[in-house]
């Protein structure tokens, strides 16, 4: 007889088949050799990542993508550091209600996001450029890097910062040195999130591009050209290993830092 | 005359609609130990914040060594406060945090590191000034909270509840080493608590305070022997209360009627709060004596003992008077050859007329 192990171990394997085969079929069609992605394999080649390097239309765009992803986190999680210690140290009139509407982009629908961002920077008369890109990511980011720095103030004993300013120090040295170390973790994971975040998002990218693509709205360019499928396949390649590896350096940090100030674990993934 | 280190006047907080605090007027001597003592939400940590600098009075005026504290800072005080929970900076090792006030002071460094070796070994914790902080215990805690307060050389140190986080055994530890730490650098402490004996083992004054307001500043045994109300006789210990009935007073003495004891006269004196709306007589568990065998006291009454806690030290009786409802409990040591009554005896209780309080 079969027992409820069992079904939740075949649960379990089927569910992550599904997860992961897919980003597996990356790299193995990466090194494929033939610009057909089909089963049988052909044999082994790099030639896929060679044809990257001499591509310059996607060095613009991973260029692009890059800077706006940056921006875009550095840009997100400072308003989601001022937000989140507003929200947990102060009381004001309304504040529940004002934190609701900030953390609502968090559900809309990126395509309403992108045609109203449009409209508005069009009946503005701003030109569409990587900055009207970067101002639709902090938009959604903001949100993300505010309930991860939320639960990071909200760690944070009021008393620590009542103490430093006890001790003779102003109340800006007493954020630099008590409040931002012990909330560091919380601001690697924010800005890690929202850099990710960014860095695929597509809707809001395609329309406020303007004559800047970035590197999603390039690959959805180039998947009208079949023969350029097998070097699609060794970019996702590289941005799967990158994107992997991020991670496990950002939690590699967030790990440290909680070992070393022993206080509630704050915004990890892993 | 020496001027008091603090000096409240009028003192009042209110938060919304809620007063905290309320006419409150109070000095502190210079190097005394101070206790502020009452129920939670009694305002005695709302007036040791407001001392800190943590919360601005609404009304009244606050001076520490005679200059005003109006709109001078927390961190430009001269108080440190250990903090309930001790607040002890995670990230920092000890010695970091003891050093943490001193670097903020821009000292220079070797006077840094001497002065934050010497707290280290004030407080008892040689040897781990590089232990991470997190890893301390609880009792560590407090003695790294303190060394990074005292190291700064405050005119005044503020303790709110510092020894209700430790267990018992810990607690008395540090109850007698605080007493030690006091004496030795000499500053004034001032420390909030809710557990009466705490502060009455440690402090030279006490100030009881209800709702906000101060019932009585006095040394614990003043405190003790002569509470000015019910509710402070009732805080500080034990008290028994038999309903009282001034007939009349003149002179110096006071003519009573007391419930089960019967008429008598008492000096005036032992009203401690004022004769004025006395409807009370209080005495002390111990005041009160079983007497066995050819026993005589200076006045006697029959009792009924109706229950019996044995301590191994001590036993508490409570016993019923005629015409009072309320059992009242006498406390007798047990010495050698003394029998434990047993519950139901008849027995004959002791007392005097001097061990009497008259209070409202």
């Amino acid at each position: 007889m079969l027992g409820r192990g069992h079904f939740f171990k075949w649960y379990m394997g089927i569910f992550l088949v599904f997860l992961y085969a897919p980003a597996i079929l990356l790299p193995v069609f990466a090194f494929n050799d033939s610009s057909v992605v089909s089963f049988p394999l052909k044999g082994f080649t790099t030639k896929w990542f060679a044809v990257l390097q001499t591509t310059d239309s996607l060095h613009v765009a991973v260029r692009n993508s890059l800077m706006i992803a940056v921006t875009t986190a550095i840009f997100s999680t400072l308003f989601g550091v001022l937000a989140a210690r507003a929200s947990t140290r102060f009381s004001f009139p309304g504040r529940r209600s004002i934190m609701g509407f900030i953390m609502l982009p968090m559900v809309l629908p990126e395509i309403i996001i992108g045609v109203s961002l449009l409209v508005v920077i069009i009946q503005i008369g701003f030109e569409l450029s990587l900055w009207s890109i970067i101002l639709g990511h902090i938009l959604i980011c903001t949100p993300f890097c505010i309930a991860i720095l939320s639960s990071a103030f909200m760690n944070l004993d009021q008393s620590l910062e009542e103490a430093s300013f006890d001790l003779g120090q102003t109340r800006w040295n007493t954020f630099w040195l008590v409040i931002l170390p012990l909330v560091m973790p919380g601001i690697v994971a924010s800005l890690l999130i929202a850099f990710t975040i960014s860095l695929d998002e597509f809707i809001i990218a395609f329309f406020l591009a303007g004559t800047e693509p970035t590197l999603p709205v390039y690959i959805w360019g180039q998947l009208r050209f079949p023969q350029k499928l097998p070097s699609l396949m060794a970019l996702g390649t590289i941005l799967l290993v990158l994107s992997i590896s991020l991670l496990l350096i950002a939690d590699y940090f967030r790990r440290r830092g909680v070992r070393k100030t022993g206080i509630e674990n704050s915004g990890g993934f892993l | 005359m020496t001027q008091p280190i603090i000096q409240l006047k009028g003192f009042d907080k209110f938060f919304g609609d809620f007063a905290a605090l309320s006419q409150v007027d109070l000095d502190i001597k210079t190097g005394e130990f101070f206790s502020l003592l009452g129920p939670s939400g009694c305002g005695k940590t709302t007036l040791l914040r407001s001392i800190a600098g943590f919360e601005i009075p609404s009304a009244g005026s606050l001076y520490i060594d005679g200059k005003t504290m109006e709109g001078v800072p927390a961190n430009k005080r001269p108080t440190n406060m250990v903090f309930q929970s001790y607040a002890i900076f995670p990230h920092m090792s000890v010695a970091e945090n003891v050093a943490y006030g001193l670097k903020a002071r821009r000292l220079p460094k070797a006077e840094i590191t001497t002065r934050v070796a010497e707290a280290i070994a004030m407080v008892g914790l040689e040897g781990f000034g590089d232990r991470a902080s997190h890893a301390l215990s609880g009792g560590q805690r407090q003695r790294v909270a303190l060394a990074r307060a005292l190291v700064l050389k405050p005119r005044v140190l503020l303790l709110d509840e510092p020894l209700s986080a430790l267990d018992k055994k810990l607690r008395e530890q540090m109850q007698s080493e605080l007493r030690r730490l006091q004496r030795a650098v000499g500053i004034t402490f001032v420390l909030v608590t809710h557990d009466q004996e705490e502060a009455l083992t440690m402090s030279d004054r006490i100030a009881v305070m209800f709702d906000g307001k101060i019932a009585q500043v006095a040394t614990p045994q003043a405190l003790y022997g002569q509470p000015c109300s019910r509710r402070v006789a009732n805080f500080i210990g034990m008290m028994n209360f038999l309903d009282a009935k001034i007939l009349s007073t003149s002179g110096d003495t006071v003519e009573v009627e007391l419930q089960s004891l019967g008429k008598l006269a008492l000096p005036l004196s032992q009203a401690t709060g004022g004769i004025e709306g006395c409807n009370f007589a209080g005495v002390r568990p111990e005041m009160l004596t079983i007497l066995t065998g050819s026993q005589t006291a200076e006045r006697e009454i029959e009792v009924v003992v109706s229950e019996v806690f044995y301590y191994g030290d001590m036993t508490y009786y409570d016993v019923r008077l005629p015409f009072k409802e309320e059992p009242i409990t006498i406390t007798m040591r047990n010495t050698a050859g003394r029998a434990v009554l047993a519950v139901g005896e008849n027995a004959r209780m002791g007392w005097s007329a001097s061990s009497l309080l008259l209070l409202k």
